[in-house]
């Protein structure tokens, strides 16, 4: 790929102080599109974007944000440049909305300008674009799955960054909060430019939301590529021990995956289930 | 592993007997265990050591299965007995006994110790209970408001009066000696309850331990487990408190040893932790009486000084630590 | 609801979002605070009318009125004030850092170092309670408050030291305090079991949190810690509110982490040390006021200023309680542990009868 990119890891080594989680890894974050990591649970794409946002640090290899490492760069400077959405994010109850978008602000306000009138526009545009705007004087805990997670979005993106890390967005939501979230993670790569990196547990979600997928396993990086490059029955059946087809999907063309189980098969009897003969004989067998 | 924890036990207790200001030697003691020949080793070891030690067992057993409970039920390894307000209600009962009712042995601390004890215990229970049962955040809050309370009382009682002041500052620092056979009949009733309790509520105790849910759909009743288990830890502790005032760290610490041994089947974490908990404490009346000779160092104060440490690095070493 | 919420204040280039409702809560137990304190100052052996009191506060009064409110008085309420101002932002700081609200000073075990600190040397000194001894009169005086400092401090900075590993983590950081704390508990019973029965009653009079006999050198130091630890506070505040959202979080917005979270201990330790060596423990006061002020406010974390005034106000009014109302004299910290304690209670109580499983 040669596309530019200003975040990357350079053999990166990195653990919680027993056994690295990641050896060696080598991936640079294209601009200017969405990247979904994904990978079966324990592989370590937390661990990786976690790194990439600074909060671990590698024994091993660099992070490069704009050509420097990151390490050299100021907490302050690289929360400029880069925004973080967490696993399960949490707040004090009673936090409401506007406030919550507001402290979004903070890398760019000091003590002297704790808030600017191009804080407040700013905060506006983000709370309108993820349709919060209505929501503003409510309190976060107060609302559903998916209006705190625009919410939460609404405040890295008045963090005004060019780099966005979302740390697994939709899980815990329901499929129509899901589709909501990522609507809006694809607004803002397409009518903002803003370079997206996206942890993802949903293998179809990933298929249709991203420009590029990153597979992981066991700490290291498997393939990337475009979905349709990605997503094969022998890369899932590899890397996800999963046996499944891949359709397209009707509308977008996208890859989606459909999982193949045995009981299914003994089920279907003399039904044509595509591509696995072999498995029918192989569950037969064990 | 349990007869070797329980030898341990009978070696530590004969050692009690045998060592102190006066270190007597073992052939002496078990002698004068069976025949009372009238000799002044008879007299040390009859009416000083035996009660001591009988009771520091007694307390070390109750201390350390009412620990093993605490943790289990609250889910968290670092719950301590006087988390939930037993100490101070005892105490706050003993200086009103002292001060109101001029009470001045120890046997008679004992009974307004169980009231004070199981006053305080009834309180933070119905506090710290929602309908689910009781809730072990809240209960530890409860505890320590309600310690904090009852402490209040009995610092404004003892603040003003210097002759409560003085029975007081000697029973709250946590110790088995001047104590005759009398506290432990007194108190042993309660510790049976309480032991009976626990006996009951441990096997359910590994199945709380997969959440309510679990629990209640593998055929328990989380409530009366719960009650069943706090009860037993109430009478455990209080019994203990009202003989030998309060001995904080054994039922922290005990239960992370019992673990280490008998893995998380609380069937086996409670009979360890009641051994160990009776070997920790004589342990620490040994060396209470060794250290300062001829002085002695009390047991709450022993205890404290090999606790806090252990406590120290076990918070240490837990990897999550939730409060 | 809106309106009342937070209103920006823009001098220039310079902005700041005031926070209306509580700036509002803070303002009208400022008055408060100043009723008490006037109430305070006329209560005694000479009762003086409250008016005359503020009179005699801004420079009138007779001679007699004079001395009595300014030179007998005035030094004691203003150590209540003082101390119940310092506790009250200790308590609201580690509250927010700790995002929790059983957090607070009391429980990291800096006042048991105190208290052992202090019994140390009322037991050891050899003297008869505050009277004779090694070391005698003024210098005794002076010598115990500086004895209890000592012993927070010294245990503020052991509990530093062994909750670090690779980091702070504030849970590890509470429950070592714990620990720390009940084995200070155990040193200081052993000091008071030894002692001679008068030297362990002067201990207890000391160990309930007392604000008799305070004079101006147990103010200065006080004041001096609140003149040095407010715009500490105020200057992280900005931090906190990030903190608030969590250590990730927090971090991705361009928050140093480690150097706040010391910035908080130092002011927060400084602030409760500095109080339990001018009074003796005040228990509760730390852990009650904020979540008091944070209910008045409304906001989502105890609010610095707020916990301040509310603060002075329970001590002033735990003193005017010892001093007034009851028919015998009690030290202060008894009174305050007796509000807070039901309150925490009462709080509990409302909180399960909400819950539903």
């Amino acid at each position: 790929m040669n596309a530019r990119h200003r975040l990357g890891a350079e053999e990166i080594t990195v653990g919680y102080g027993g056994d690295p989680v990641i050896r060696d890894l080598t991936l640079d974050i294209p601009d200017g599109m969405v990247t979904a990591i994904v990978g079966p649970n324990g592989c370590g794409k937390s661990t990786l974007l976690r790194t990439l946002a600074r909060l671990l640090k590698p024994s091993d290899g660099r992070v490069r944000l704009d050509g420097e490492a990151i390490d050299a760069v100021s907490t302050r400077e690289v929360s400029r440049r880069l925004a973080l959405l967490p696993q399960s994010p949490i707040a004090p109850d009673g936090l409401l909305v506007r406030d919550l978008v507001g402290r979004g602000r903070h890398p760019h306000q000091t003590w002297f300008r704790q808030w600017s009138p191009a804080d407040e526009q700013i905060v506006e545009q983000a709370l309108r674009m993820t349709d919060t705007w209505d929501l503003r004087d409510r309190a976060l805990d107060q609302l559903s799955g998916g209006q705190r997670q625009r919410a939460w979005i609404a405040m890295t993106l008045a963090q005004d960054t060019d780099l966005v890390l979302l740390d697994e967005p939709t899980t815990f939501l329901d499929l129509a909060h899901q589709v909501e979230v990522l609507d809006l993670v694809t607004r803002l790569n397409r009518e903002r430019g803003r370079t997206v990196a996206m942890v993802l547990h949903d293998l179809n979600l990933a298929a249709r939301y991203s420009d590029l997928v990153v597979v992981m396993k066991s700490g290291v990086v498997v393939t990337i590529g475009t979905p349709r490059e990605v997503f094969t029955s022998a890369l899932l059946e590899d890397v996800f021990g999963l046996r499944a087809d891949i359709l397209d999907d009707p509308r977008t063309g996208l890859p989606v995956v459909v999982p193949v189980s045995a009981p299914a098969q003994a089920a279907a009897s003399g039904g044509t289930v595509a591509g696995s003969p072999s498995a029918a004989a192989a569950s037969c067998g064990t | 592993m349990l007869v070797v924890l329980l030898l341990g036990l009978v070696a530590v207790g004969l050692l009690s007997l045998a060592l102190g200001s006066r270190a007597l030697p073992v052939g002496t003691v078990v002698d004068v265990l069976f025949h009372d020949d009238g000799s002044e080793a008879a007299t040390i070891v009859r009416t000083l050591r035996i009660p001591r030690t009988v009771l520091a067992i007694a307390v070390g057993i109750a201390l350390g299965v009412a620990g093993a409970l605490m943790q289990g039920h609250t889910r968290n390894p670092l719950a301590d007995p006087g988390l939930l307000g037993v100490e101070a209600g005892a105490a706050c009962a003993v200086v009103i006994a002292i001060y109101s009712l001029g009470v001045d042995d120890l046997a008679g601390y004992a009974w307004f110790a169980l009231a004070g004890a199981g006053i305080a215990a009834a309180a933070v229970f119905a506090i710290g209970s929602s309908r689910g049962g009781p809730d072990p955040v809240s209960l530890v809050l409860a505890g320590a408001a309600v310690s904090a309370l009852l402490l209040a009382v009995t610092q404004a009682i003892v603040v003003r009066d210097s002759d409560t002041l003085d029975a007081y500052r000697f029973w709250v620092v946590g110790s088995v000696s001047g104590r005759d056979m009398s506290v432990f009949w007194q108190v042993l009733p309660f510790l049976v309850v309480g032991l009976v309790f626990a006996a009951l509520s441990t096997p359910g105790l590994n199945l709380l331990q997969l959440g309510d849910d679990v629990a209640a759909s593998l055929g328990l009743t989380p409530w009366r487990q719960k009650a069943m288990g706090i009860a037993a830890v109430m009478f455990l502790t209080g019994g203990a408190t009202a003989a030998c005032g309060p001995i904080g760290f054994v039922g922290l610490v005990v239960p992370h040893l019992a673990r280490r041994l008998g893995g998380v089947d609380y069937r086996w974490v409670v009979p360890y932790s009641a051994l160990l908990g009776g070997l920790l404490v004589t342990f620490a009346d040994i060396v209470g009486r060794l250290v300062v000779r001829p002085a002695e160092l009390q047991v709450g104060i022993v205890m404290a000084l090999i606790g806090g440490p252990a406590f120290v690095v076990l918070v240490r070493h837990t990897r999550t630590v939730r409060l | 609801m809106t309106v009342l919420h937070a209103t920006p204040f823009r001098v220039g280039a310079a902005s700041w979002l005031v926070p209306v409702r509580a700036s509002l809560v803070s303002l009208v137990g400022a008055g408060l605070l100043f009723l008490l304190v006037a109430i305070d100052l006329s209560v005694g052996d000479f009762p003086i009318p409250v008016g005359d009191v503020v009179r005699t506060l801004f420079g009138g009064g007779d001679e007699a009125q004079r001395f009595i409110v300014m030179e007998l008085r005035l030094p004691q309420t203003m150590v209540a004030v003082a101390v119940g101002a310092a506790l009250g932002l200790a308590g609201a700081l580690t509250q927010t850092m700790a995002r929790n609200p059983l957090a607070s000073p009391d429980i990291l075990g800096i006042t048991e170092g105190a208290a052992f600190g202090a019994v140390a040397v009322i037991v050891l000194s050899g003297g008869s309670g505050y009277g004779g001894g090694l070391v005698s009169g003024r210098l005794q005086e002076l010598g115990l408050p500086l004895a209890a400092f000592t012993g927070a401090i010294t245990t503020a900075v052991l509990l530093y030291v062994l909750s670090w590993r690779r980091g702070l983590d504030m849970q590890r950081l509470v429950l070592i305090g714990i620990g720390l704390g009940a084995t200070l508990t155990a040193g200081t019973s052993y000091l008071l079991v030894n002692a001679r029965i008068q030297d362990a009653a002067s201990a207890q009079v000391w160990l309930s949190g007392s604000l008799n006999a305070r004079g101006w050198e147990h103010v200065g130091p006080v004041l001096l810690t609140l003149a040095v630890m407010v715009p500490l506070a105020l200057l992280l505040i900005r931090s906190l509110n990030a903190m608030l959202l969590g250590d990730d979080a927090a971090q991705g917005l361009g928050v140093r982490l480690q150097l706040t979270q010391l910035g908080v201990l130092i002011a927060a330790v400084g602030l409760a040390s500095v109080s339990v060596a001018a009074v003796g423990p005040l228990e509760f006061v730390a852990f009650v006021v904020p979540q008091v002020a944070l209910r008045l406010t409304g906001g989502s974390r105890p609010p610095m200023l707020a916990s301040m005034v509310y603060g002075g106000i329970l001590v002033v009014g735990a003193d005017l309680i010892t001093r007034a109302v009851l028919p015998f004299a009690l030290p202060a910290g008894i009174v305050t542990a007796a509000i807070g304690a039901p309150y925490l209670i009462w709080l509990l109580v409302r909180t399960n009868r909400r819950r539903t499983v």
